[in-house]
């Protein structure tokens, strides 16, 4: 029967979600074992997720936690750099590291008839690494080469000022991969003592999904850690990055970087903005779906949709232990960036009172965030990686499945308030990489607070 | 391994897959439509992708943007545009199905009523702002158009990528836009496929309801396959950008997408350069540290592909030493082939690369994607496993041959990418390139 094009088909009610059974345990040594199984494809996930970011990097040393992350598959055990990646080629195997502000994450997928020794090579890269010194050479001179090229890519550029001029001295005031200045300063003694301190069972979870049973992925687990010993002085206190005071907002800031005759500005403001731990994290997420967290926000509509400024902007909070960055971000053509961030703070400011969030867009916020859920839990990286989430920042066995009702309860007073409480514009750091000639004089009229060029460092 | 489904042609041409994975409540509608940037011509490139962004901007039946009724149902969507092909893609909660194949089928029937001057040319700013974002803003970024235009004679359709000259975007017409939908978006250039938890005979019945009436339109015009382009002569060129470490790019015209040779050389690169275990990463980043990084590819396409290599100097190593030890691990491999347990690995890797792409229903790579991806291109829907025997029965002999018949070191393109003003540390005797 040919369809009736006069309306719209409404979805049916939100459909009911209960995310697996996760089942967990505590080995002797004090790893966690979480298993989650996912029988869609014989596959096997497996993740290593140390609480050890770049937030644990002693201030004269950023880039000392990434480096020794990306080390660990760079030999370890009995096997050297070349042998490791053989090993893990020959079973098809794929090994992915990740460091970010908080968390070192290892995630490595096999075919499930290689888990075993799939798993007894991870246990190795994360137990064992070699650390040897020509290794450590050929990795910092390859992560120095990186630094070089990233000073020519204008969203790394702006990320790193960004960061660097947000939070100063802070633990998040780096970006993973550090500094020049650290990286040939570093000793390979350094990484070892990093390892042997930092990298140890009690700090450890290892969350395994796939197809195979809780008792099977909870053996394999413990097959490959269960005689991980911490080395007798392991384990100091890792840096409570949570207690930590953020520097103080002291007004408005400008900080350009000089790219002549650069075909767009790449900008970021904003300022920093809340732990994981929020008890506003809900309403932060539906404000910023309608400020900027999506297609159909106000801001890319606005910078996008209407005024064709640019090929897409957004807003995020990044949710760490400690408080993450609020951040804008976007690249718009040159003679145009004035405008652009003019119309960003109009933004900023209108959702906060003069235009509040309307009934609709409440509707469409909340939507978008619960009637999508489900899709986030789709694959076994996808099972794996919320578990990760539950892990690292402590959230409730139930988080899940409160997690629609939560948003669900979200009403236009309560996003208004946290965008008053949250979102501050006489306060925002401003970023632009791009033609300093050209676009600095119309940024004055902007009133963004003292500006100043650096140099890309 | 496959991809189970069932296909129904409609009374227009449109083709419907429909695979059922009742693992998530979720389902993906993708469509794709068989024209690309190589339907277009020299002086109006850039148009497919343009047009694509014209698709987002609201149809006849509800015109108030493409995503709002969407995401309100918790949508995750996106299209693509690439020289042979237009995707676009909706994953939904189960219960939006219908709603995703209202937008796709209203589009796909009724896009002109709705197209206004406003909306075309905003887009059309958009997207000169994606070029300048993706290309003219970004290192090395204009690299690949030197490539093609090098590779190609002008009046081949691979002469120009997908994103199209600036010049070109900015002179598209409304006209040009409608002309193009008449042409190319209708049913019978089309493929739909429905992929998750979807009951498939409902599922077909809901296409059949959406996409049965839609007019099938005139036969498409037959596309013109050019002339193969011949071999290239050894061409060197040297562009400057502003960039810090001169980057060396190496091309060979090669087997077209699923042609004898094709997998093979997918299996060469995977040899050459990926991970840490293979050639050109052990010799060129691992041993003599003349590279911060290497990569090879095999960029298969319906009409002709290109196999390509690029390596990035090391602070104080040059061009000429990368040039010298990419030909001679080339020359070595086409000398003596794959070593059994480069076969071992690099099969092993292509088999699980066949198992992770069934991991999810939709998006760029799930199970929808290729089901149209196998039936656009050849018709076989059910080509998955067929697919997965090219790389399982690839021969070292094969791949040893596939090399010696593609990398001739006197047909390639070689770009010299060099910091501004610095053209004298590029491969000798290379020509400025030419970039739209």
């Amino acid at each position: 029967m040919p369809v009736d094009r006069s309306r719209l088909p409404s979805p049916g009610p939100p459909l009911s979600f209960n995310f697996p059974e996760m089942r967990r345990a505590t080995l002797d040594n004090g790893l966690r074992i979480w298993t989650i199984e996912h029988h869609e494809v014989p596959l096997i996930t497996c993740f290593v997720l140390m609480p050890v970011g770049s937030s644990q990097d002693p201030g004269h040393q950023p880039g000392l936690a990434a480096i020794t992350g990306d080390l660990l598959d760079e030999g370890s055990g009995d096997l050297d750099a070349l042998a490791v990646h053989e090993a893990l080629g020959r079973i098809g195997a794929h090994l992915d590291t990740e460091i970010g502000a908080d968390a070192t994450l290892l995630e490595l997928t096999t075919l499930e008839q290689y888990a075993p020794r799939a798993l007894e090579l991870l246990s190795s890269m994360v137990r064992t690494p070699r650390l040897d010194q020509r290794d450590f050479d050929r990795v910092r001179e390859l992560r120095l080469n990186r630094l070089v090229q990233l000073r020519d890519l204008p969203p790394a550029v702006a990320d790193r000022v960004f960061t660097q001029f947000l939070y100063t001295d802070h633990p998040y005031g780096h970006l993973p991969i550090g500094t020049e200045e650290a990286l040939r300063s570093l000793i390979v003694s350094d990484i070892v003592a990093f390892h042997r301190r930092l990298y140890t069972p009690a700090h450890a979870t290892v969350i395994a999904v796939g197809d195979a049973s809780h008792d099977r992925l909870a053996e394999l687990v413990a097959g490959a850690f269960g005689d991980w010993t911490p080395a007798p002085d392991a384990d100091p206190p890792l840096l409570n990055v949570a207690a930590l005071a953020v520097p103080p907002l002291d007004g408005g800031r400008v900080v350009t970087v000089h790219r002549p005759g650069a075909a767009q500005s790449e900008l970021r403001m904003g300022h920093i903005g809340l732990p994981r731990s929020t008890p506003d994290y809900h309403a932060l997420l539906v404000l910023n779906m309608i400020l900027g967290g999506q297609f159909v926000s106000r801001i890319n509509m606005n910078l996008r949709e209407e005024k064709g400024y640019t090929y897409g902007a957004r807003t995020s909070f990044e949710f760490r232990k400690g408080p993450g960055p609020f951040v804008f971000q976007t690249s718009v053509q040159s003679d145009v960036t004035a405008d652009a961030l003019k119309e960003v703070i109009g933004e900023i400011e209108a959702i906060r009172g003069e235009r509040p969030v309307t009934a609709g867009e409440l509707e469409l916020g909340r939507a978008a965030l619960t009637r999508g859920y489900p899709r986030n839990f789709e694959t076994a990286e996808q099972l794996g990686r919320a578990a990760v989430q539950l892990a690292l920042y402590g959230l409730p066995d139930n988080y899940f499945t409160t997690f629609v009702p939560r948003v669900l309860s979200v009403d236009e007073a309560e996003v208004t308030r946290v965008a008053q409480d949250h979102l501050d514009p006489a306060r925002l750091l401003t970023v632009m990489v791009g033609d300093c000639e050209k676009v600095a004089p119309t940024l004055g009229a902007l009133d963004l607070g003292e500006l100043s060029e650096v140099a890309i460092a | 391994m496959n991809i189970p489904f069932v296909r129904h042609r409609l009374g227009n041409g449109l083709d419907v897959l429909i695979h059922a994975d009742r693992n998530c409540p979720i389902v993906a509608v993708n469509v794709w439509y068989h024209v690309g940037s190589k339907n277009e011509r020299p002086g109006r490139t850039g148009f497919a992708h343009l047009f694509e962004h014209l698709m987002f901007e609201g149809s006849e039946h509800y015109d108030r943007g493409y995503f709002h009724p969407l995401q309100e149902a918790g949508a995750l969507l996106n299209g693509s545009t690439n020289a042979d092909r237009t995707n676009y893609w909706e994953v939904v909660p189960s219960n939006a199905l219908e709603l995703a194949l209202w937008m796709e089928s209203d589009r796909m029937g009724y896009l002109l009523p709705a197209l206004t001057d406003a909306k075309f040319e905003n887009q059309r700013d958009v997207v000169l702002n994606e070029r300048r974002q993706q290309y003219e803003n970004r290192p090395y970024g204009l690299a690949g158009m030197a490539i093609v235009a090098a590779l190609y004679p002008p009046d081949h359709p691979y002469h120009w990528l997908t994103i199209g000259a600036a010049e070109d975007i900015s002179a598209a017409k409304i006209e040009d836009a409608r002309e193009f939908f008449r042409t190319y978006y209708r049913p019978s250039n089309a493929s739909l496929s429905i992929a998750g938890d979807v009951q498939p005979d409902e599922a077909l019945r809901l296409a059949e309801d959406h996409f049965g009436g839609l007019d099938a339109g005139d036969p498409l015009p037959p596309f013109a396959v050019p002339p193969p382009p011949g071999r290239v002569e050894e061409t060197r060129l040297v562009l400057e950008d502003r960039v810090e470490l001169p980057r060396l790019y190496m091309a060979w015209h090669s087997p077209a997408l699923f042609a004898p040779g094709d997998a093979e050389l997918d299996l060469v690169a995977e040899v050459l350069a990926s991970g840490k275990t293979s050639r050109l990463y052990r010799t060129l980043v691992f041993e003599q540290r003349l590279a911060t990084e290497v990569a090879a590819s095999q960029n298969s396409r319906e009409i002709g592909s290109f196999f390509q290599i690029v390596a990035t100097a090391a602070p104080g190593r040059t061009l000429v030493e990368l040039e010298h030890a990419i030909a001679t691990e080339i020359a070595a491999f086409i000398q003596s082939g794959p070593t059994p347990i480069e076969m071992e690995r690099c099969r092993a890797q292509a088999e699980a690369q066949f198992v992770y792409r069934l991991q999810t229903v939709g998006g760029f790579g799930g199970k929808g994607d290729q089901l149209n991806a196998y039936n656009v291109f050849l018709g076989q829907p059910d080509y998955f496993d067929r697919d997965l025997a090219r790389y399982r029965n690839a021969s070292a002999a094969a791949l040893q041959q596939a090399a010696a018949d593609c990398l001739h070191p006197e047909a390639r393109v070689m770009l010299s990418v060099v910091p501004q003003g610095r053209t004298a540390v590029a491969l000798a005797d290379a020509a400025p390139a030419v970039v739209a």
